[in-house]
């Protein structure tokens, strides 16, 4: 089970000069148990914003966020667990660059779930193994294309076990040739039923794997609808614009 | 079809050249053929010297080197020790600096001020005095604890600057997984830290050997006491500061050497 309710969230920043700047306003989204929800978006409409609420490494101001129907906003809310319940995977992969792959993938599962160091790395192998690298595990992160240092931050968050996985732009910061291979481990994972919120512009994948889409704007949801509607019949103007651009 | 909406960053360039120098030594190491060759020459230059002048003129400088280098215990066992001083010092007020507590944070930024703000010699004196008119202490703790919060503040500059050096990515990708803030810091920031900090840290050891100096001051027997002593008995002024400054440029060239390999092991390790 994992089902991530998002409900009436705001998140504002104050910038520079000290204006505040509503990233995120009164914001409602649902990812059911199994799910892949895509949000797209132009630059600065919140997107990272809202995706990084989800697990709290951007704390809502106000609203809430239910993850299997608790409260994690709540101020007793166990932060901990849910980050290990929710793998996260950034555009710029953040290894652990002093770290092998294969210290990459157990540091977490070892220090947060206590698990035993030759439990931790057979684990790290089968993962390397699913995400085609298991002859990179003594490799510094360096040491690999962008495409291969992302699918080992996947396999890094899938370490945890984790119920759901949020993924801000994984293939935004790569070169194109090394796209698919990225793509292709998160397709299987949808595959498998993973329940995912991610932030891409990969409208093949879109298409591919998505139950929903949504398209956010200054800070707002816009339009939330399968992918078939939003590619063939997007309802609001803006939306037809946006997807006019990228498509 | 992705990321049409992002502009590449531009890369600021300053408009005039700039240059970074360092008041500290140079540290000889592989990759850097000039600063190699004339730490060879001087390294060469100053034990031939030496040598020189304790083998064929044995008169002074032979008495004069066997009674200055008993100070050499002093001054190894001062600046050890104040090195270990004020890594953990420099350590504590690194993090200090960039923790989320203001008022920690303002304490180390007084801390740090404070001690730049004030010549070495005189804080050296004053703490050494204050410190051993409070509690009573032994004159060579006293300088090691006043040479460690001297140098602490420099060395608590430099750790948050290495600190503030790890991309925020690396904080978020551990909080992501779970992990405490303690282990974020103890597993992913901290070895960072030591590898961007070493080759300023190993600066400030040099500098620490050299300023070490300070105590003679202090009545501590180190080299630099131990020449004065000599000189007083003898008159012989010149030749004493002649073999005392070799070998304190021994040692110095010695340690800028062994922190030059320790940067070489370091950039083979990743
Ligand atoms: N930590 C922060 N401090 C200040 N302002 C922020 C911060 N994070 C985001 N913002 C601002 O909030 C707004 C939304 O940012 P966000 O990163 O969520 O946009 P995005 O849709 O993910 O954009 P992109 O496609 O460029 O990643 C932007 O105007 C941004 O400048
Ligand atoms: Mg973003």
């Amino acid at each position: 089970m994992a089902k991530i309710e998002i409900k009436n969230v705001t998140k504002s920043f104050i910038d520079p000069d000290g204006k505040i700047m509503n990233a995120v306003k009164k914001t409602s989204l649902t990812v059911n148990d199994g799910e892949v929800v895509v949000i797209i978006g132009p630059s600065g409409s919140g997107k990272s914003t809202l995706l990084r609420t989800v697990n709290l490494l951007g704390a809502p101001d106000t609203g809430s966020i239910l993850f299997d129907g608790v409260d994690i906003t709540k101020n007793n809310a166990d932060t901990r667990k849910l980050r290990e319940e929710v793998g996260m995977v950034f555009q710029q992969f953040n290894l652990f660059p002093h770290l092998t792959v294969l210290d990459n993938i157990t540091l977490a599962p070892i220090k947060v779930k206590k698990m035993k160091k030759d439990e931790a790395e057979k684990l790290a192998m089968e993962l390397l193994n699913k995400v085609g690298l298991a002859d990179k595990a003594n490799s510094h992160p360096n040491q690999l294309s962008g495409g291969q240092q992302q699918r080992v931050a996947i396999a890094r968050a899938l370490a945890m076990k984790p119920k759901a996985m949020l993924f801000d732009e994984p293939t935004s910061a790569l070169d194109p040739e090394m796209i698919k291979e990225v793509l292709d481990v998160m397709l299987s994972l949808a595959k498998e039923g993973m329940t995912m919120l991610l932030v891409t512009h990969e409208m093949g994948f879109a298409k591919a794997a998505a139950d929903k889409i949504v398209f956010m704007d200054h800070g707002e949801i816009i339009e939330e609808s399968s992918p078939e509607e939003m590619f063939s019949n997007p309802k609001s103007e803006r939306t037809r614009d946006f997807l006019q651009h990228i498509l | 079809m992705k990321d049409f909406e992002k502009m590449p960053v531009k890369e600021e360039k300053p408009n005039h050249p700039t240059i970074t120098m360092t008041d500290g030594v140079l540290i000889p190491k592989k990759g850097n053929k000039r600063i190699l060759s004339s730490w060879m020459m001087t390294f060469i230059g100053a034990i031939a010297l030496l040598l020189f002048l304790i083998i064929f003129k044995a008169d002074p400088y032979r008495k004069i080197f066997f009674f200055v280098i008993k100070g050499t215990p002093t001054t190894f066992e001062i600046t050890i020790a104040a090195i270990i001083g004020a890594v953990i010092i420099g350590t504590l007020t690194g993090i200090g600096s960039v923790s989320n507590n203001r008022l920690i944070t303002s304490l180390c930024g007084v801390y740090v001020e404070l001690i730049r703000g004030i010549p070495l010699l005189v804080q050296l004196m004053f703490l050494y005095f204050a410190l051993g008119s409070i509690i009573h202490m032994e004159g060579n703790i006293a300088a090691i604890v006043a040479l460690s919060i001297c140098f602490g503040a420099y060395m608590g500059e430099i750790v948050r600057a290495g600190i503030q050096a790890i991309p925020k990515g690396q904080t978020e990708a551990a909080t992501a997984l779970g992990l405490t803030k303690a282990q974020t810091f103890m597993h992913v920031i901290l070895p960072q830290t030591i590898k961007i900090v070493l080759p300023a840290i190993g600066n400030e050891f040099i500098s620490m050997l050299k300023d070490s100096s300070l105590v003679s001051v202090l009545a501590l027997s180190d080299i630099l006491k131990k020449g004065r002593e000599y000189i007083s008995r003898t008159f012989l002024s010149l030749q004493t500061m002649l073999i005392v400054a070799l070998i304190y440029l021994i040692f110095t060239l010695v340690l800028s050497r062994l922190v030059g390999l320790m940067e070489e092991r370091l950039h083979k390790n990743g």
